[in-house]
């Protein structure tokens, strides 16, 4: 990856598209295929019987905030229902009323004085982890975002 | 002996009459013959035999701990416990042993408890079955007992003895089934809609609720911050309280427990019913409630006035709209709080590595099920940008005024609030797996997650069998922090509907010594 740094941005963006096909064709092959699959599917047929609230922009949007896909047609149609429950809240006046956090609001929350008093316990707590080197979790490279819908290859050539 | 109050088993135990380990080898023996309730999800086996003989070392030095001491227990598998595996019954941390015990689980050892094992739930308590963790269903010991099969024989000929069993209800159908089942004397759930009380009275037993900020949250792996609560479960009120007793007060490692001091204490006999003021809800009187349990809800509120109380009917006006409101806040916090699993330090990691967003994305497609990814999206929606002033900050308005709905009810004089738990009895799982999850959430909930936003404490009190053999409970609703008054009415109550014992005949014969009535010479109910 740091040779990638160091190339030319033309050579880097070439890349970097590289990857991102890599990225899909194994995620594919690691059964996300449904996850992609299921989208075209939304996309080419409209259902009549839905509201139409939960927009394909919607839906991408809020996997990518969220990091969990639908996965179905019903799941938009669950996210759709839930919605149309929660639309009952507006018959309420809510005129001068403060939004509620906490019913403990009215008493002072409590903070322990600064002092050490546990800790040292890394050996313990890295046993959790799947992947671990020394001292560090090992986590994936952090700068790729997952790709948009436009920007998925067709699957014809896998 | 297994049949006995925590009360009695404890005197037993002090008295020589019966030794921690037999004790524990009992509870476990009991546990593997009702293994087809699926209601635990690990069985600590080894650690309890240890901890039993701990306990019998303490007891042949005279010096036991106080009423715990040697009590079998279990515990929801949504509660930290060191070096046991801790699931929420989720793909997501299967495997996952926490490094720490949560504050109630750490309470309960100090204190000389026996911890049987971890029960089943819903997948991270979302749901109002225990129908959809990894593990399966939970299945209500009352599908097995004798009330209930001899009406069903009425009905039903040469029918599959087993198909047609009922749910415990959720999300802590686990614990209440263990505790139904007699393999423990108390288990801890967890309350956050309803997840303590629901199954409690599907299960013929005591499901209390604390105050919020009453007891400890730390280690109570978090659904929704601002309205989880650890739950009792147990066969009876008087016990509820001293595990109570156990468990109430400040933690510093839970900064939303509050800092006043709170002392153990014993619940009398008596409770002064004709100085009570009690209030019954009108908009609590839903159309879908059966006809069953709106009778026996109205018998004891005719109780109550039969020995002098003051019963009125009080008005909570935005009943209708807490169940919405709940849903926004529960949707909300879950999707805040499910944001930490994502398989960087602790649970399921998935194989794909070539940025974190598509690990993560991956982790939780696999380690989530349906219902809580659901819940996940809604949440986020509802806090988009465009969304987060119509329905999250909302719901909080909306939460504020059912909030002081009750606080007007109960400072008009009104002492404790007298509500059905559920709409009916327990279903059959057939019938219940007909809705989606958030259907029948919904459904369900309506007369206890009211109590959750308004941070109350209640508690759900078998009153009766209905028709089909199968108990149905009552709530009460108290004033907050005044958790103590609340029980002794609770106790009251139960010692005037004298709930019938449930008859798990096959279990009854194959140890019918555990259940014959011993009579021990100090050992009475009376107190």
């Amino acid at each position: 990856m740091s040779s990638l740094l160091s190339a030319p941005s033309a050579l880097r963006e070439d890349a970097l598209r590289r990857l991102k096909r890599e990225m899909w064709a194994r995620a594919v092959k690691l059964g996300l295929r449904s996850w992609v699959g299921w989208r075209r599917g939304f996309t080419s047929k409209a259902d009549p019987q839905r509201s139409g609230r939960v927009t394909a922009e919607v839906i991408e949007h809020l996997e990518r905030l969220a990091l969990v896909d639908f996965g179905s047609l019903e799941a938009v149609a669950r996210l759709e229902k839930a919605i149309a429950f929660a639309d009952r809240l507006r018959a309420v006046d809510t005129d001068g009323v403060e939004p509620m956090e906490s019913v403990l609001e009215d008493r002072c929350l409590y903070l322990r004085s600064d002092n050490v008093v546990e800790g040292n316990c890394a050996e313990e707590l890295l046993q959790n982890a799947h992947r671990v080197v020394e001292e560090y979790f090992v986590a994936p490279p952090g700068n790729i975002s997952l790709p948009k819908q436009d920007e998925q290859e067709p699957f014809s050539h896998i | 002996m297994l049949g006995r109050t925590l009360r009695e088993v404890s005197t037993a135990l002090k008295q020589g009459h019966i030794t921690p380990t037999e004790l524990c080898q009992k509870c476990l023996s009991l546990i593997k013959k009702t293994k087809f309730l699926n209601a635990y999800i690990t069985v600590s086996e080894e650690v309890a035999l240890k901890q039993a003989e701990e306990s019998e070392k303490r007891y042949k030095k005279g010096h036991s701990l106080g009423d715990l001491d040697g009590i079998p227990v279990a515990v929801k598998d949504n509660f930290s416990t060191s070096s046991i595996e801790t699931t929420c019954a989720s793909n997501m941390l299967k495997g996952y042993v926490p490094p720490y015990n949560a504050t109630v689980v750490q309470k309960l050892l100090d204190k000389g408890a026996v911890l049987m094992g971890k029960t089943n739930l819903d997948e991270f308590a979302m749901g109002s079955g225990s129908t959809d963790g990894v593990f399966g269903p939970v299945k209500n010991p009352w599908s097995y007992s004798k009330q209930y099969r001899e009406k069903r024989k009425q009905k039903a000929h040469g029918e599959n003895e087993d198909s047609n069993w009922l749910i415990t209800g959720g999300s802590s159908g686990g614990s209440a089934a263990a505790v139904a089942a007699f393999t423990c004397f108390a288990a801890l759930g967890s309350d956050t809609g309803g997840s303590t009380r629901n199954p409690a009275a599907h299960c013929g037993v005591v499901g209390f609720k604390p105050s919020y900020g009453l007891v400890s949250r730390h280690g109570l792996i978090p659904l929704v911050n601002s309205m989880d609560v650890p739950g009792i479960l147990t066969r009876c009120v008087d016990d509820a309280a001293i595990v109570l007793g156990m468990l109430a007060g400040h933690d510093p490692k839970d900064s939303t427990t509050i800092q006043d001091p709170v002392k153990p204490f014993t619940l009398p006999t008596s409770a002064d019913v004709n100085k009570l003021c009690i209030g019954i809800p009108k908009e609590y009187l839903a159309p879908e409630l059966s006809s069953e349990v709106r009778s026996f809800w109205s018998k004891a509120a005719n109780l109550f006035e039969s020995e002098g109380a003051k019963v009125i009917e009080v008005s909570l006006p935005h009943t209708s709209y807490s169940i919405v409101c709940y849903h926004v806040l529960c949707t909300s916090e879950v999707a805040s709080n499910m944001a930490r699993f994502d398989g960087l330090e602790y649970g399921h990691r998935c194989d794909i590595n070539v940025s974190t967003e598509a690990m993560y994305a991956a982790t939780r497609r696999e380690g989530f099920n349906d219902v809580v990814r659901g819940r996940i999206l809604s949440g986020n929606f509802f806090l988009l940008k465009e969304n987060y002033e119509n329905y999250f900050i909302k719901a909080q308005k909306v939460r504020r005024l059912i909030a002081n709905d009750f606080v007007n009810v109960f400072n008009s004089g009104v002492d404790v609030l007298l509500t059905p738990t559920t709409l009916s009895e327990a279903v059959p799982y057939l019938e219940f797996i007909k809705e989606d999850n958030r259907t029948r959430s919904a459904q369900d909930d309506i007369f206890t997650q009211a109590v959750n936003m308004a941070g109350l404490p209640a508690v759900s009190v078998p009153v009766a069998l209905s028709n089909q053999g199968l108990p149905i409970g009552l709530q009460f609703i108290g004033r907050a922090f005044c958790d103590q008054q609340l029980l002794k009415i609770a106790k009251w109550f139960e010692k005037q509907v004298q709930f019938p014992v449930i008859q798990l005949q096959e279990l009854m014969d194959d140890c019918s010594s555990d259940f014959e009535i011993e009579k021990l010479s100090s050992v009475s109910l009376k107190q």
